[in-house]
């Protein structure tokens, strides 16, 4: 990734006086204190943010992570300060923002839709933020270029935003609140509305600003792999609520709930009482596919193996793995995700043995699982 | 779409006639307005520009064009603000009833402008007492302003309605999330996105003031004549049309740019960045 690399230099060089301004590197760049927020009132009323409770740290690239209708775009927006929490309190840099506008607030935005002035250039958008604080015309010009340089849009300042394709917009978006140099940068799906090629190249851009610059950068997303690739910690939203906090690692190796289980990557969720049948523990356990192998009737399992026999319902070639669905004599339905080679011979409603070990079912709690929210702003 | 070489030529024919239809009448008019014969003869016979000296000369035409311009300009004035105060509150707010009061903004203009004219010299022509109040609208200048306001309105909201859903609503979001308070973002972002919506509803409004007659007629006082009055009511007479022809085609030329620039400010193709 030569050409990441050479633009986040240049965010860098740019944005260093925020990295030497960031104070204390142990207060939290932001806590969530019980942050409430319900849309509606009497029998109408939706918990879109249920008391959650949350503490990022400076310099993090934090995801927050869910299904549309979860709470998140919601979290993003109440440490914006577009919306104002029922409850609770937002604090930056340790300092109670929660009453405060969002001008206020050294924070800055990039929108899902981008957001560009649609009347003003490419130009006058960056240097929006600076105007509006009153600096120089000579010196915001000065910002404004070197970060449109940064972001690879040199010679573009002239254009008006709808002269732009979506990855060029953007690009702007994010020149446009990353040279008012702000303390956190909140990113509100911002990949979402790109074609896949150009949106894994800008995951890399956004992943090596974010790193050189240093500060602290809110993502919220609903593609796991997304989360999974670029975050420092993920936060998994359902419900308004946070299921679980932790590593991509630890979010995909141990999920601590059913919901993070199956919301992030495929998993298979065993069910209490299967678990006590198989591993001798009453509660709910979970599996990833590609954990599970297929093996021979024949097959001699050693101590740290558990097996079961199922049916195969249908094989789902993927090239070099397949996904093989088998049913389990309970009626639940288990998926193995195995390499191709091999696997011939499984053709649905033949007799299959799935092996796989002990230590790598999970315990987790069961989830609530709710129809879907309204009243996310997305 | 592909279409037989007939279907081709048979629309392309009955285009023609259509265009012909509207736009010919329009250019009689003009020529007919400087035409010698002191009639509506056809062919003209020959040129002259007496008809444009004697509307010149006689004040009636020249007041009734001014008594227009002026009550159209009072109209539009009101139906911008309201119509832009009432576009930002339906696209900024969600309430009880705002389907239905969206619809009643747009009314209107549907209703007959017989409907509204009986109406509102109904009402005007009443006392209205409100207990601490009383008071009777009567009949004159304002009575013309205020019931063309009605119509006036729908015209000014659908513009800045139009232009606000075509907007990214994170564009004030955004302008305040960069640092600015809220008089700044009226000024450096709200005004100027509907700006052009605004000029292009100011003009419509007028245009739609300037030659309505059927509301006039109803609301006018004893001695308002608007242009459309006065051209209604030479053309009664014989010796009046020529003069008619020739304030009919000052309008034309005064309204046929405007209109092309409400088309061009409406119409525009610039899309507003932010709405895929």
């Amino acid at each position: 990734m030569e050409r990441p690399r050479a633009v986040s230099e240049s965010v860098a060089s740019t944005i260093e006086s925020a990295r030497a301004s960031a104070s204390d590197r142990s207060t939290p760049a932001i806590q969530l204190v019980r942050l409430r927020k319900t849309f509606g009132a009497g029998d109408g009323t939706v918990v879109a943010v249920d008391d959650v409770d949350l503490e990022i740290d400076q310099g993090e690239f934090f995801s927050l992570l869910g299904p549309s209708g979860s709470g998140k775009t919601t979290v993003l927006r109440m440490i914006a300060g577009f919306e104002l929490p029922t409850g609770g309190a937002v604090l930056l840099d340790g300092v109670d923002v929660t009453q405060r506008a969002p001008f206020d607030r050294d924070v800055n935005t990039v929108f899902q839709d981008y957001a560009l002035f649609p009347h003003m250039t490419v130009q006058r958008n960056v240097e929006y933020g600076l105007k509006v604080k009153g600096v120089g015309k000579a010196e915001r010009r000065k910002r404004a270029g070197e970060m449109l340089d940064a972001v690879r849009l040199s010679g573009f300042g002239n254009r008006r935003p709808t002269e732009m394709s979506g990855g060029q917009r953007q690009r702007v978006a994010l020149a446009r609140a990353l040279v008012n140099q702000p303390r956190v940068l909140l990113l509100d799906e911002p990949l979402g509305a790109l074609d896949l090629k150009l949106r894994e190249e800008m995951q890399g851009e956004l992943k090596a600003i974010q790193h050189d610059v240093g500060i602290t950068f809110v993502f919220v997303t609903h593609d796991q792999g997304e989360a999974l690739s670029m975050s420092s910690r993920v936060a998994v939203f359902n419900n308004g609520r946070i299921e679980q906090v932790g590593s991509p690692r630890d979010i995909y190796e141990r999920p601590t709930t059913s919901f993070v289980a199956s919301f992030v990557g495929t998993s298979n969720v065993l069910s209490a009482a299967l678990s006590e049948r198989l591993l001798g523990v009453a509660a709910p356990h979970t599996l990833r596919p590609e954990r599970i192998r297929v093996v021979d009737a024949t097959h001699v399992l050693d101590d740290h193996d558990v097996a079961i026999d199922g049916v195969v319902d249908d094989v789902h070639y993927l090239g070099a793995e397949s996904r093989v669905r088998a049913r389990l004599d309970d009626g639940s339905v288990l998926i193995a995700a195995v390499p191709s080679d091999g696997l011939a011979a499984l053709i649905a409603g033949q007799p299959v043995r799935l092996a796989w070990p002990r230590r790598a079912a999970s315990a987790v709690i069961e989830s609530v699982v709710q129809p879907e929210q309204q009243g996310e702003n997305q | 779409m592909r279409l037989s070489l007939l279907s081709r030529l048979g629309l392309r024919g009955v285009t023609v006639i259509g265009l012909v239809f509207l736009y010919v009448p329009l250019v009689v008019v003009v020529i007919l307005a400087f035409n010698k014969a002191d009639s509506t003869l056809w062919p003209p016979t020959g040129w002259t520009l007496d008809w444009w000296r004697q509307a010149w000369h006689t004040s009636a035409p020249k007041n009734a064009f001014v008594q227009s311009v002026e009550i159209a300009s009072a109209a539009t004035a009101i139906a911008l603000v309201l119509g832009t105060l009432a576009a930002f509150a339906m696209s900024r707010f969600s309430f009880f009833g705002k389907s239905a009061i969206s619809y009643l903004l747009v009314l209107p203009i549907a209703l007959p402008g017989i409907v509204t004219a009986v109406a509102l010299k109904n009402t005007f022509l009443r006392r209205i007492d409100l207990g601490f109040v009383s008071f009777k609208v009567g009949f004159g200048v304002h009575s013309i302003i205020i019931a063309h306001s009605t119509f006036c309105i729908v015209v000014t909201y659908n513009n800045v309605v139009a232009r606000l859903r075509r907007s990214s609503p994170n564009l004030l979001e955004a302008s305040a999330d960069l640092g600015a308070h809220g008089l700044r973002t009226f000024w450096s972002v709200t005004f100027p996105l509907v700006r052009s919506a605004l000029v292009a509803g100011g003009i419509l409004a007028f245009a739609l003031s300037f030659d309505e007659i059927v509301v006039t007629s109803f609301t006018a006082g004893p001695g308002d004549q608007t242009l459309p009055q006065w051209i209604l009511n030479s053309f009664g007479r014989s010796k009046g049309v020529p003069v008619t022809n020739v304030m009919a085609t000052v309008v034309m030329a005064l309204s046929i740019p405007l209109a092309w620039l409400a088309q061009r400010l409406s119409d525009s193709t610039e899309s507003i960045a932010g709405r895929r």
